[in-house]
């Protein structure tokens, strides 16, 4: 068994409350004290920095709003690498493999874990770049597998359901307006007309008020 | 291996039609019939929780595991076959209820002339239009005998909607393009969302005549003549890829398990992965199956009913020898000919003002018949049959919404001002999007792939599929239609022209795969007759869309449930009476 990894992160830096001002400019608030110290399932602390770090250019955190990094999306990496999505148990892997059409989709042999590793290794010294040069970096990867794959996974977590470790506090939702997996809009939905209707975001879990068993914990 | 005690009749797949086939024969004779289905068991209770788009519409949790057993596809006979790895243009559901669970419910009856699609094009082109390599054929049944169990299956659903033509008597408001309905639909309309309403308004000062989709979601509380009752929809947005919670979509599980769960005639086995039909001379003995321990076993049975998705239908067939396999070179042999999907175009239109369309349902939309079939065709478009148009409003969830917007609008589709652009067209799209009809083609086929197999050893279906230049100009034909329309409806942008490509296993066209054991009126050209009744043995039938000769432009659920329920009185009015082939 390997040695746990943890993944350190300031509470305030994550989730939070989202509000707009006047000029319509966000401002994210989170009044959380102290460290959190996330386990890891599938990187290690310094594999998260890199993949954290990489998120963070392909959805920063800017003056249009919170990014990957208040979302915690690389947790939410880390959790489907480690559960069977990662090791590829939702795509047929049989033999023999061969190249075709783009048409055909992705026909390697690779796991999505094996992708990543891959991928940690063509990043190389991520963190310690400038922005320019990660951007620089991540332009060269552009036609990859593991940066199409990569890209995917932070819309993924960026906007999941909290539960999933990604979207922290539902900040993603609240940067788009989604309300969540709400019971229904009998009344709404032939109202508003033309005008934002916006109710507040709620988790799948605090709509059910218990816990759901999500596929990356089968 | 073990041979289970026999049952009267055994029915592979528990899905639409294969739990209504056991509905029927359970309510109307004493026979004991057994439901074999490979997935596991659904229930309305369950699905509350199962509202999350990462697991249910991106991994998928309710379709079939493609790891397990997937399809191969090559665009011709000429080249290599390699499989579908991960999901793309269709869905196969998995589980009680099968696809019938997690579809959107839109419930469109067939046009009258697509059942006699073959002397219809004949009788309106001259030959030298036809492309050679055309296959379409006659049904061999009419829309005026299917009338009637349309009828019956929009009650059991409770399908809402509005008539477009009541007995003769052309409707405004409705779809006056349908063919002559005897009755008012069981439910009035869903609510409009806001984009219906701009679509609406738009396509009017067009000339055309919309009307609301016709959706197996209620719009209010409904009892079907079964005693079934079910609330209305609360267009909560999680209908595609999802079981509805409060039970407003009509799914097997809401509206036939209730009443096969009372039955003492009735047994269903999940878990049980039907590998095999066994026959002997003209005859079906039963099926051999590996259950949930993983044991192979056999089941006799007096009588068949193979009901699997389209796609395990033909497979099933080919792996048991039953039928003679489609050549596409001679043009012999029926097993696996007339595969057919759907040729979708998709237009979205952006706004300068939100559409709050987080809210929706499946089949909640406006519709245009207008270019459906050939009414609006001038001969001048190179083409021979139009399709459906929608403007859809299913409910956009966040992950697969996010990165939509205005072709060119951004130059990177990542980093800051991707983000910044995304963020600004977030919730001002609509979509609008054309369901072509796609005709069967000589080349399009089905047969059992040469190298790949799946979790047991056995051969993958192969499917050797493309779409002709026809479809090509479909696309291009439904392209000037949305072009209009967004002019019309003041979109600030729109996508370009849509690209000619070859098929694609990766975009999602619908899960409306045709074809393969067709019925028809001789054994020469059909795998099965109009009674679904397969032609080398009489005690086998073979339900479900496998028994299109081509596909129509809407969505085929309503239909493939009526041609079932059809089949269900021929079983048991005339088969189980007299049992042989039936005249």
């Amino acid at each position: 068994m390997r040695r746990r990894e943890f993944l350190a992160i300031p509470a305030a830096a994550l989730g939070g409350s989202l509000w707009y001002t006047l000029a319509g400019q966000p401002i994210r608030t989170n009044p959380d004290k102290g460290t959190l110290h996330i386990p890891l399932r599938f990187f290690t602390a310094t594999e998260a920095q890199t993949i954290s770090a990489a998120c963070e250019r392909i959805f920063p955190s800017d003056e249009s709003g919170p990014g990957a990094s208040e979302a915690g999306v690389v947790v939410y990496i880390d959790r489907q690498l480690a559960g069977p999505y990662g090791r590829d148990q939702f795509r047929y892997t049989k033999g023999p493999f061969v190249s075709s059409l783009p048409e055909h989709g992705y026909q390697g042999k690779a796991t999505p874990r094996e992708i990543y590793r891959e991928g940690i290794g063509m990043l190389g010294a991520f963190s310690s770049l400038s922005a320019e040069q990660q951007d620089q970096k991540l332009k060269s990867l552009e036609e990859t597998v593991f940066f199409q794959m990569l890209r995917i996974h932070t819309i993924e977590g960026m906007f999941c359901d909290p539960m999933h470790g990604g979207n922290a506090g539902m900040i993603g939702w609240q940067l788009i307006g989604f309300p969540g997996p709400q019971m229904g809009y009998r009344q709404d939905i032939d109202a508003h007309y033309g005008s934002a209707f916006r109710p507040q975001s709620k988790s799948l879990e605090q709509i059910l008020g218990h816990p759901v068993r999500v596929l990356e914990d089968t | 291996m073990k041979r289970l005690k026999p049952v009267n009749v055994v029915i592979v797949g528990g899905g639409w039609t294969g739990l209504a086939m056991a509905a029927e024969v359970t309510r109307r004779t004493s026979l004991n019939v057994l439901v074999l289905e490979r997935g596991p068991m659904h229930r309305t209770k369950d699905y509350a929780s199962t509202m999350d788009e990462l697991d249910y519409s991106i991994r998928l949790r309710f379709m079939q595991n493609i790891a397990d057993e997937t399809v191969t596809h090559r665009h011709s006979a000429k080249n290599p076959s390699v499989p579908v790895r991960q999901y793309g243009s269709f869905l196969p559901g998995s589980g009680v209820g099968g696809a019938g669970e997690h579809w959107n419910g839109n419930s469109f009856r067939y046009s009258p002339e697509v059942f006699r699609l073959a002397s219809h094009l004949k009788e309106r082109y001259p030959a030298t239009v036809l492309p050679e390599s055309l296959a379409v054929q006659d049904w061999g049944i009419s829309y005026e005998e299917l009338e009637p169990y349309y009828w019956r299956v929009e009650r059991m659903m409770g399908v809402s909607g509005k008539a477009g033509n009541l007995r003769g008597k052309l409707i405004d408001g409705g779809n006056i393009f349908e063919g002559r309905r005897e009755f008012e639909y069981p439910t009035p309309p869903l609510k409009r969302s806001y984009f219906m309403t701009l679509f609406e308004e738009s396509v009017k000062k067009l000339s055309y005549h919309p009307y609301p989709v016709p959706a197996a979601t209620l719009s209010e509380a409904y009892r079907n003549p079964d005693g079934i009752s079910r609330p209305g929809c609360a267009y909560c947005g999680y209908c595609e890829t999802f079981g509805c919670m409060i039970g407003a979509k009509a799914q097997p599980t809401n509206t036939l398990m209730p009443l096969l769960s009372q039955r003492n005639n009735f047994e269903l086995r999940t878990g049980s992965w039907v590998r095999r039909l066994v026959k002997e001379s003209q005859r079906v003995t039963g099926v051999q199956y590996t259950n949930e321990a993983g044991e192979e076993v056999f089941q006799p049975a007096d009588v068949v009913i193979l009901a699997s998705f389209t796609l395990s239908n033909v497979r099933l067939l080919s792996l048991s020898g039953i039928g003679t396999p489609y050549d596409p070179a001679s043009g012999k042999g029926t097993l696996g000919k007339n595969l057919t999907h759907q040729i979708m175009t998709k237009l979205n239109l952006f706004f300068d003002h939100p559409m709050n369309a987080f809210m929706g349902t499946g089949a909640l939309g406006t519709a245009i018949s207008d270019f459906d079939g050939d009414q609006a065709l001038k001969g001048t478009e190179g083409i021979l049959r139009g399709g459906s148009l929608l403007a859809i409003s299913t409910g956009n969830r966040p992950i697969q919404s996010f990165d939509t917007l205005p072709p060119g609008a951004v130059p990177s589709n990542w980093g800051s001002q991707w983000k910044k652009t995304a963020l600004t067209w977030r919730d001002k799209v609509g979509t609008i999007v054309l369901f072509g009809e796609h005709m069967s083609y000589r080349q399009n086929f089905m047969d059992l792939d040469p190298t790949y197999t799946d979790k047991f050893g056995d051969p993958l279906l192969r499917l050797t599929l493309d779409w002709t230049d026809h479809e090509q100009r479909q696309r291009q034909f439904s392209y000037g239609i949305f072009k209009n329309i967004a002019r019309e409806i003041g979109a600030a942008a729109h996508a370009a022209a849509p690209p000619v490509h070859p098929y694609t296993v990766t975009q999602y066209q619908s899960t409306h795969l045709q074809g393969g054991a067709i019925m028809g009126t001789t054994r020469a050209n059909s795998v099965v007759n109009t009674s679904l009744q397969h032609w080398d043995a009489p005690n086998l039938w073979v339900v479900g869309a496998s028994s299109f000769p081509q596909n129509a432009s809407v969505n085929p659920t309503l239909t493939v449930l009526a041609v079932t329920y059809r089949a269900a009185d021929a079983l048991i009015d005339q088969y189980l009476k007299h049992p042989g082939a039936l005249a």
